[in-house]
């Protein structure tokens, strides 16, 4: 399997998701530039957590338009794997990838700790490694990480079985509608997530759960 | 030939707006007793030749229609 990460202005987390993908056995991963459209063969992209373009005019909302994303949006429109982290969840609903909107915290401060998380929906491409109900231990560290859908798309994202990770243990950090962590698109082929997943990939740092989700995308491949 | 434009994006109503209720809160604080129903929103003042562009350029960047209200009010 070989990964793409896209590195916008303003990303951060770039580095770590690149790790992450490499800790995939027999998989490599690159660094996607912004002002390249060019997706390099790449089998599955990573949009990465930071602060794109500075979160000016709202969080995600000036990066879907930049070269590398419109290339992104054509690459999820036929089918490949796309996992939007954090602000890379921000810019996949903005680009209308994904469902929804993210909205600051309600307790309107930046959270960064640990979180448990539900798997809602075991199954590939991103959560083939998994099973029903297992607890994962991510982190998150957000301002801006409200899940929010009006009702009706609400009710709809959930009827169809389109949330895959939810807080567990009445431990939503951030006042998501329905405790939502992560949501997928109607095919199946995209997932945003705002626990960061790339940070939990060796136990010296607590936990290696985030693992699981890189490593079902590389087994969905095949 | 430009015109001066505004356009004002507001939070949906429903919507809780965090950054509302934190001024709210923090008037009575300075002494300024009175206020409810406090909401943050956006100002963006641009300089346009068509206007009848506005209304798309809202939907596609200016706003996010599924939590935010625009308003566009032209210059006298």
């Amino acid at each position: 399997m070989r990964f793409g990460v896209v590195r916008l202005p303003g990303s951060c987390d770039e580095v770590d998701a690149v790790l992450a993908c490499e800790r995939v056995p027999g998989a490599s991963a690159q660094i996607l530039w912004h002002g390249d459209a060019d997706l390099h063969d790449v089998e599955a992209v990573v949009v990465p957590g930071g602060f794109s373009y500075g979160d000016y005019l709202r969080a995600g909302a000036i990066a879907r338009f930049s070269p590398v994303m419109e290339s992104v949006i054509r690459f999820a429109d036929e089918g490949g794997l796309v996992l939007g982290i954090c602000n890379g969840f921000q810019v996949l609903c903005e680009a209308g990838l994904l469902p929804g909107a993210l909205l600051p915290n309600i307790e309107r401060r930046f959270v960064c700790r640990q979180v448990n998380v539900e798997v809602v929906r075991a199954g590939q491409p991103f959560t083939g490694d998994c099973a029903d109900g297992e607890v994962l231990s991510i982190p998150v560290k957000h301002t801006t990480g409200r899940y929010y859908a009006p009702p009706q798309m609400l009710a709809a994202i959930e009827e169809r079985g389109r949330i895959v990770l939810r807080y567990a243990h009445d431990g939503n950090p951030n006042g998501s509608s329905n405790d939502i962590a992560g949501v997928r698109n109607a095919t199946g082929n995209v997932l945003g997530l705002m626990p960061h997943p790339e940070h939990a990939v060796d136990p010296l740092t607590g936990s290696a759960d985030g693992l699981k989700i890189f490593t079902s995308m590389a087994h969905a491949h095949g | 030939m430009s015109t001066r434009a505004r356009v004002l994006v507001r939070p949906k109503a429903g919507i809780l707006d965090p950054q509302g209720v934190a001024v709210e809160r923090a008037l009575p604080a300075l002494g300024f007793e009175g206020v409810s129903n406090v909401h943050v929103g956006r100002l963006i003042e641009l300089d346009i030749e068509d206007p009848s562009l506005l209304p798309a350029m809202c939907e596609k960047l200016l706003a996010n229609p599924l939590i935010e209200d625009f308003e566009i009010v032209p210059e006298p």
